[in-house]
C-alpha cells in the first residue's frame, strides 16, 4: 500500500463522515487542517489515484435516490463466470459479488422506479435462465459511523 | 413542464413533493454519482453543463440531505485498500416478533456497515436479517457473527456467513436516466 502520511491520515479521518456543503469546500477543509486549499485538492485527487479514496462526493440512500434491490441466483460452477458477465454487462447493476454459498452470485439492480426495476430483473432472469432470489429491503436500521482506519496494523503489514 | 402562475399552488406542491427529486435533481445526481470534481469551487463545475448556477446545486443538495436522498457527502475510503480485507455477508433467521427491536441492536454495532430486514422465500431461503460485516481478517469477522449470535439469542433459529470470493463489479449509485432502456 501506498505511504500515507499524517495530512492524508487526517484528512480521511475527518471527512469520511461528511464534508461541509459550502460554497467553497476545499479551502474550508484546508482552513480547519491548516493547510493550502491546493494542498488539499491535491492530496485528495491523489488519494483518489491510489484508489485509498473511492470518491470524494455523495453517498446516496439508493432506496430513495430511485429503486434498487439485492438478488441473488445459484449457478453451477462451470457456468459462474458466464452468469457473473451477464449481470454484470448490465449498466443498472451496481454490485455484483461471487459468495461461498449456494446462492453464488449476489448483485444490486438499479432503476428510476419500481416498474422499471421489475422489467429489468425480469429481463436478467429469462436471460440467465435461472430463478432470481429477489430480497427487497422491507426496512433498514442504519447507523453506518464509518470506520477507525487502523493506520498502525496498515503499517506493521 | 407547465409553470405555475399562483404562488400559493406552487407552494402546496413543493411543500407536497419536498423529497421528490424533480428532472434537475436526478441530473444533479448524475452528475455527481461518481464523485465531485476537485476543483476549487466543484458546484460550478456541476452546474455549468447543466445551464444553471453553483449556488442551486449546492441548494438542492443541501434538500437532499435534508430528506436523506443523500446520507453524506464525504471522502469516501476504498475500505478493502485501507486494511478491512475480510467482508461477510451475515444472514440471520430471525424471529419476527422480535426483529425491529433487534435490528436496531445489530446495526449500532461496531463493524456492522449495513443492517437490513429482508423477506424470507420458504423453503429456499429462511433468512430475514442481512448484516455486513468487515474485519481485517476471516477471524475478526466470524468473532463478530459469534457476538452476534450470543447476542440474538434464543430470537435466532440459525445463520450464516456469506463470504465474498470476488467483487465482480462494484461502483457508486447507477441512477440511468428515466427513458434509459425503458424495454
Amino acid at each position: 500500500m501506498a505511504a500515507l502520511d499524517s495530512l492524508d491520515r487526517r484528512l480521511i479521518d475527518a471527512y469520511q463522515r461528511g464534508l461541509p456543503l459550502v460554497a467553497a469546500p476545499y479551502a474550508a477543509m484546508a482552513e480547519q487542517l491548516g493547510v493550502s486549499e491546493s494542498e488539499v485538492v491535491e492530496r485528495l485527487q491523489r488519494l483518489q489515484a491510489l484508489d485509498v479514496l473511492s470518491r470524494v462526493g455523495p453517498v446516496f440512500d439508493h432506496a430513495r435516490a430511485g429503486a434498487s434491490l439485492l438478488a441473488a441466483v445459484s449457478v453451477p460452477e462451470t457456468e459462474r463466470d458466464e452468469a457473473a458477465a451477464m449481470i454484470s454487462r448490465c449498466p443498472e447493476v451496481n454490485h455484483n459479488y461471487a459468495r461461498e454459498h449456494r446462492y453464488n452470485l449476489w448483485f444490486v439492480m438499479t432503476a428510476a422506479d419500481e416498474t422499471q426495476l421489475g422489467v429489468r430483473l425480469d429481463t436478467l432472469e429469462a436471460e440467465l435462465g435461472r430463478p432470481l432470489l429477489r430480497l427487497p429491503m422491507l426496512e433498514g436500521f442504519h447507523i453506518d459511523l464509518g470506520f477507525p482506519i487502523p493506520w498502525a496494523e496498515l503499517e506493521s503489514s | 413542464m407547465s409553470v405555475s402562475t399562483c404562488p400559493s399552488d406552487q407552494a402546496t406542491r413543493e411543500a407536497r413533493d419536498e423529497n421528490a427529486l424533480d428532472a434537475l435533481d436526478r441530473a444533479i445526481v448524475l452528475a455527481t454519482q461518481s464523485g465531485l470534481p476537485l476543483v476549487p469551487d466543484p458546484w460550478a463545475a456541476i452546474a455549468g453543463p447543466l445551464g444553471i448556477d453553483g449556488s442551486e446545486v449546492r441548494r438542492r443538495m443541501q434538500r437532499m440531505l435534508d430528506s436523506g436522498v443523500i446520507r453524506r457527502i464525504a471522502a469516501v475510503p476504498n475500505h478493502y485498500r485501507l486494511g478491512y480485507l475480510a467482508n461477510g455477508m451475515t444472514v440471520w433467521d430471525v424471529d419476527d416478533a422480535h426483529i425491529d427491536r433487534l435490528g436496531r441492536v445489530v446495526a449500532a454495532l461496531p463493524g456492522v456497515s449495513h443492517c437490513y430486514r429482508r423477506p424470507r422465500h420458504l423453503p429456499e431461503w429462511s433468512y430475514n436479517l442481512f448484516a455486513m460485516l468487515h474485519g481485517h481478517t476471516r477471524d475478526d469477522v466470524e468473532q463478530q457473527a459469534e457476538a452476534l449470535c450470543s447476542l440474538l439469542g434464543d430470537a435466532c433459529r440459525d445463520h450464516r456467513i456469506l463470504y465474498s470470493s470476488r467483487i465482480l463489479k462494484k461502483t457508486g449509485l447507477r441512477l440511468a436516466a428515466r427513458s434509459d432502456r425503458q424495454a
